[in-house]
């Protein structure tokens, strides 16, 4: 186990709300410096919103509990704050915005302030299997489903974030293109070096767990409800829920894991 | 001038405009200074050079075929650098060329309201362009009407003609000085886009805020005629009201027309773009853009009517909103006379979607950063169909005026 204090971020007792429903409720959840951790669980349990609160969308209002992120209260930063102190997300639901092409908001991940698409995005776009072209759509605007995670991997790879939160990565991806998404979080994750000197960490979305093919997670939750029900072992947890579904998932490893 | 044009302007002096608030012509002077003329653009005082960088215009005269600069009711400045091309005041032009009657108020009717009727009874020059059959000047010409003086009314008459299978891309900055603070333009524009000939029209206008302004405008375009327009208004206006219209008259005659507009203060604008498809096969697109703020009231309206086989248009307009204090209203309209063509639009209007900036905050951009990305973005249009140099050029004006407004 890691030591006390290298926690990258420390959710404490958190109840959300939205649009005056309460979607969270006394969800406690940590991850350490270096660690990747999957979120499984049913359509609606609050998987995205727990995403949103975390990044300080402000449509998500915390009204009880406090988020940590690197030790230091976050929980009443604006996102751009929250940003500049090494968090990244890639979206389920992005939104279109009109004149504002793919290529603009890599440079603006970059944190360039007005930029031409140059070689350098064009570059980061080839390692996504973007192509020029694609790069100068207003952002998007008409894309597949599949192309909207490549673009929002696309964005991370230029923002490269020490936390990253991925919001289903995997869902709607063909099998070529989900290797090449797994195998770049593997690299944003820097999930090649050995366990203790991994600098990055993660919170993965995912139903299908089709990514844990390529990435290994080190910890899995199963959210019911707006609250974490029961976390374990990634693998063990992903053969549960597809075998048995969520309800019985969380009873089985609530007896074995939970009680740990 | 024909003696009946004058009698039926005179008839329509105090004839309101079916459009806009009713503009009280007398308050405005004809009496100016004349102004004598320059050997080149770069000539004229430093104190005015911004005013007219900022409507568009190039005073090192630059990749410019030609330059043409009128002060009030002055032409001071009109130099062609190209063959094929010719450039001078309407008034010269009318002297030098008696066809041209068949030109003047023939797509306007010079009794439509009491602001075309001035204009004839009142003139003040203008621009003549002409490019000659087949040949392409491809640099553009600019033209800038350009108002320093308090209180004057500016009548302008222009006339662009392409010959056929020539090309022509115009740059127009109307600008006032910002020693002014009130006066009055009125603009008769009449361009003919001849057999397989194309013209580009840019129109910059660098209004204040007490400037009234009445531009009437119509274009013809014949067989295989391409006229595209662009048009910029980012500055305050007092009132300001238009409605062009481009008839496509020949077989596969194409229009398109953008306009951006960023609305502030108390502007009072009605602004549209029409087009009649009259010609087989023609083909229309209008798309504008509207950004108001402040207590700005703007109009948006844009217009098609389909009378030929196998005609095709396309509307879209869109409004941002930034305050609770201003008003957009969008009425876009479209008329059928058959049943073989396709006309369609699309409208509209809203503010600043929260979660388009959320999600730029969440690339790293401030909340005002956020919006001034969402705010260009919105505004920014394709511009197609120009030369690579002078799309270059419009992006870099359509990015100047946005600067000024961010
Ligand atoms: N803006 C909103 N207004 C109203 N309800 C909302 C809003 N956003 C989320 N919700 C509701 O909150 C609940 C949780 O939604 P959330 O998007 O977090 O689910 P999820 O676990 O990510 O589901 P999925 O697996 O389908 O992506 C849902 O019932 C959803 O309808
Ligand atoms: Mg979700």
């Amino acid at each position: 186990m890691a030591p006390a204090g290298c926690k990258i971020l420390d959710i404490k007792d958190l109840t959300v709300e939205v649009e005056g429903k309460e979607i969270i409720t006394d969800l406690n959840l940590c991850i350490e410096r270096g660690e990747v951790h999957v979120l499984f669980g049913p359509n609606g349990c609050g998987k995205t919103t727990l995403l949103m609160t975390i990044l300080g969308f402000p449509a998500y209002k915390v009204k009880k509990g406090r988020i940590l992120f690197k030790d230091v209260d976050i929980t009443d930063l604006p996102t751009n704050e929250r940003v500049k102190q090494g968090m990244g997300m890639s979206f389920q639901h992005p939104p279109e915005i009109r004149g504002v092409k793919l290529g603009d908001m890599v440079n603006i991940a970059m944190g360039r302030k007005e930029g031409k698409i140059d070689e350098r995005v064009v570059e980061l776009g080839k390692m996504l299997n973007i192509p020029v072209e694609f790069l100068n759509r207003d952002v998007n605007l008409g894309f597949s489903g599949g192309e909207v995670k490549r673009s929002e991997i696309l964005q991370l790879l230029a923002q490269t974030p020490d936390f990253l939160m991925f919001d289903e990565p995997d869902s709607g991806v063909d099998v070529e293109n989900i290797e090449l998404i797994g195998d770049l979080m593997n690299e944003l994750l820097g999930r090649e070096k050995i366990p203790s000197k991994r600098e990055r960490s993660g919170l993965i979305i995912t139903h299908s767990g089709f990514i844990m093919r390529y990435i290994k997670p080190d910890r899995a939750h199963v959210m019911l409800n707006g609250r974490i029900a029961c976390s374990g072992i990634p693998d063990e947890v992903a053969r549960h829920i597809i075998e048995e579904g969520f309800e019985r998932c969380v009873k089985v490893c609530g007896e074995k894991v939970c009680a740990e | 001038m024909s003696q009946e044009i004058s009698e039926r302007a005179q008839r329509a002096k105090a004839k309101k405009a079916l459009l806009g608030e009713d503009v009280d012509i007398e308050r405005y002077t004809t009496e100016t200074n004349e102004y004598g003329p320059l050997t080149s653009l770069g000539e004229i005082s430093k104190e005015y050079e911004q005013d007219l960088l900022n409507a568009g215009i190039e005073p090192t005269e630059k990749e410019r075929s030609g330059s043409f600069l009128q002060r009030d009711r002055s032409v001071i400045f009109s130099r062609v650098k190209y063959p094929g091309l010719e450039l001078m005041s309407t008034t010269e032009a009318i002297k030098k060329y008696d066809w041209l009657k068949d030109y003047l108020w023939k797509l306007i009717p010079v009794d439509m309201d009491k602001y075309t009727a001035e204009v004839e009874l009142a003139p003040s020059h203008g621009y003549f362009i002409r490019a000659e059959a087949g040949s392409k000047v491809t640099m553009p010409v600019q033209s800038c009407l350009f108002i320093t003086s308090e209180k004057i009314r500016q009548n302008v008459h222009n006339i662009a003609i392409a010959e056929e299978n020539s090309e022509l891309h115009i740059i127009t900055g109307c600008s006032v000085s910002h020693t002014v603070n009130s006066a009055l333009h009125l603009g008769i524009s009449e361009f003919y886009v001849k057999k397989g000939a194309k013209i580009t029209f840019t129109m910059v206008h660098n209004w204040s805020g007490g400037m009234e302004v009445r531009p009437r405008s119509a274009v013809a375009i014949e067989d295989d005629g391409v006229f595209i327009s662009n048009y910029i208004l980012v500055t305050p206006v007092k009132s300001l009201q238009m409605f062009p219209t481009m008839y496509c008259r020949g077989r596969n005659a194409r229009a398109t027309s953008q306009s951006i507009v960023y609305a502030l203060d108390n502007a009072r604008i009605d602004l549209g773009s029409r087009a009649v498809l009259q010609g087989e096969g023609s083909r229309a697109e209008i798309i504008s853009r509207v950004i108001a703020t402040d207590n700005a009231k703007v109009i948006a309206r844009g217009d098609l009517i389909g009378a030929a086989k196998h005609v095709k248009g396309h509307l879209e307009c869109r409004g941002l909103m930034l305050s609770d204090t201003a008003e957009v209203e969008s009425i876009p309209e479209l008329k059928a006379t058959r049943r073989d063509l396709d006309l369609s639009h699309e409208a509209a209007v809203g503010k600043i979607a929260e979660e388009e900036i959320q999600y730029l905050m969440s690339r790293g951009l401030s909340e005002e950063e956020a919006t001034s990305v969402i705010i260009r973005g919105f505004l920014n249009v394709d511009i197609t169909g120009l030369p690579d140099a002078l799309a270059n050029e419009t992006k870099r004006m359509f990015d100047m005026s946005l600067k000024k407004v961010m």
